[in-house]
């Protein structure tokens, strides 16, 4: 999906490094004092309960919220210098949320996106991203005429056209069928073959596992656990993540 | 994933996006609002049925007896105009609201400040439409002769307009994520409106009644040193409405 990709100096410098993140909303912390540092190619899988922090992490990483404490770059680049413009430019966002215009078509709001990243082909980054998630023939219909499948892959394209150097993914495989499935996992794939880094946010172990290179899990703002891929096994994980979600209830 | 190391700046490639400047995104912004109501068309034929039934009823209650056209049509034009903006205003925010579009557009690389110029900028389209329909119609209602003056009513329309534009758009995000929001933004807005439909309605009726220039001088400044002001402090004080 990427000719041309700046991959190749990306991998060797942090995608992105955050230290001491801090959040809070009146007194309460929903994210306490996060570091994590992700190189291109890794993938941080994100378990945790409702309200642990991990939703408000990933808007901390995508430059939406303003840390109370912390620092975080992506790039190499500060989320504050420039009024985050530089850093926001190597980020993409999809959340279960799809952020398109129904009334636009889908073909409109993909090259809305890649205008407002500056592109310099923007139609022709839009239909590329259309034709990775699979929904090209869709392209030109409008998004309220969409299924809720169509729209999310709709939203990936629109996330992935600039491709972004880290990719925020909150639960982004909710409302796909299999083909929407395969065709993100295939778009996140080829992400990280091009250098890039990703943050995978969601509640199904097996998915988030099988992506991963790292995964963590998320209690009350802070990780208490983060570990390789390679040091997690399946079985005892899940259970060790139970322990923890319904500890919270 | 490691501890921190020393951070560099990852180089782009030659092919690396240009970001696009504070005007360049303000048009994008623009642009993709107009498309949107262009699609849907609600805001605008609400705007346009609300002007035009307000005139109406205002018509009905008028007694041409008691109060000359001239006197009245000026206020009426103005009072219209400012509620009918509101339908606009409120939709401004309204389309980023469904879905959290708002979301993409901070994350998109672009000056805060550019959102607000580009959504002010599709409102002042959106409510100078209304205007270009509601103005000839209070003439037709009223009976009042505007071709003498129409360049002027043009200027201060237009005057009108950037003022109601530039502290309607800054409300209309600040309401937006409240529950209220359809009642928030005329109670915020409205009092601010105030100078703005008294300097139009005066400055309006004196050129209707053929008085000399120099009497809608003042109210005039009246408009221009709002907009200025506004227009300015609205764009500064913008992004500190977007946080959370």
């Amino acid at each position: 999906m990427v000719p041309g990709s700046r991959s190749e100096a990306r991998s060797e410098l942090p995608v992105v490094e955050a230290e001491g993140l801090i959040r809070a909303f009146g007194g309460r912390r929903a994210v306490d004092g996060v570091s994590l540092t992700l190189h291109g190619g890794e993938c941080l899988a994100l378990f945790g309960p409702n309200g642990a922090g991990k939703t408000t992490l990933l808007r901390l990483l995508a430059g939406l919220l303003a840390p109370s404490a912390g620092r975080c770059l992506v790039g190499g680049v500060s989320l504050r210098a420039d009024g985050g413009r530089a850093a926001r430019s190597r980020v993409g966002l999809i959340s279960h949320a799809s952020m398109l215009y129904s009334a636009l078509t889908a073909r409109e709001n993909v090259e809305f996106a890649a205008r407002m990243y500056g592109l310099r082909r923007p139609a022709e980054a839009a239909l590329r991203a259309l034709k990775a998630m699979r929904v090209a023939d869709r392209a030109d219909s409008a998004v309220r005429a969409l299924s809720r499948g169509l729209q999310q892959r709709v939203s990936i394209a629109r996330a992935i056209v600039h491709e972004p150097l880290l990719l925020l993914c909150d639960e982004p495989y909710t409302g796909l069928d299999e083909v929407g499935s395969a065709a993100l996992t295939e778009a996140l794939g080829e992400r990280r073959a091009h250098g890039a880094a990703l943050l995978l946010v969601t509640h199904n172990l097996s998915e988030g596992l099988a992506l991963a290179t790292h995964a963590a899990i998320m209690r009350r703002g802070r990780f208490v656990r983060l570990e390789e891929r390679g040091q997690v096994d399946g079985a005892s994980y899940a259970s060790a993540y139970r322990e923890l979600v319904t500890a919270d209830v | 994933m490691s501890e921190s190391t020393v951070a560099r700046p990852i180089a782009l490639d030659a092919d690396a996006p240009a970001l696009p400047g504070l005007l360049r995104a303000s048009w994008l912004v623009a642009q993709k609002d107009l498309a949107i109501e262009f699609r849907t068309r609600t805001a605008f034929f609400s705007a346009l049925v609300f002007a035009l039934l307000g005139l109406t009823i205002f018509y009905f209650a008028w007694d041409p007896t008691a109060v000359a056209s001239i006197d009245l049509a000026p206020g009426v034009l103005w009072v219209i105009f400012t509620f009918s903006g509101l339908l606009g205003l409120q939709r401004s925010f309204g389309v980023e609201q469904a879905d959290r579009a708002m979301d993409a557009l901070l994350a998109a690389p672009v000056e805060r400040e550019a959102i607000y110029l580009g959504k002010a900028a599709a409102n002042f389209l959106f409510v100078a439409g209304v205007q270009v329909v509601a103005i000839p119609a209070v003439a037709l209602f009223y009976n009042v002769p505007l071709g003498s003056i129409w360049l002027s009513l043009t200027g201060i329309a237009v005057l009108a307009a950037l003022g109601i534009v530039a502290v309607g758009t800054l409300f209309s995000a600040m309401a937006v994520n409240t529950r209220l929001a359809e009642l928030l933004l005329p109670m915020l807005s409205l009092p601010f409106f105030v100078p703005i439909v008294m300097a139009a309605a005066q400055t309006t009726s004196r050129l209707l009644a053929g008085r000399p220039e120099s009497e809608a001088w003042p109210w005039l400044r009246i408009l221009l040193g709002f907009d200025l002001v506004f227009m300015l402090a609205c764009a500064i004080a913008f992004p500190y409405t977007l946080d959370e």
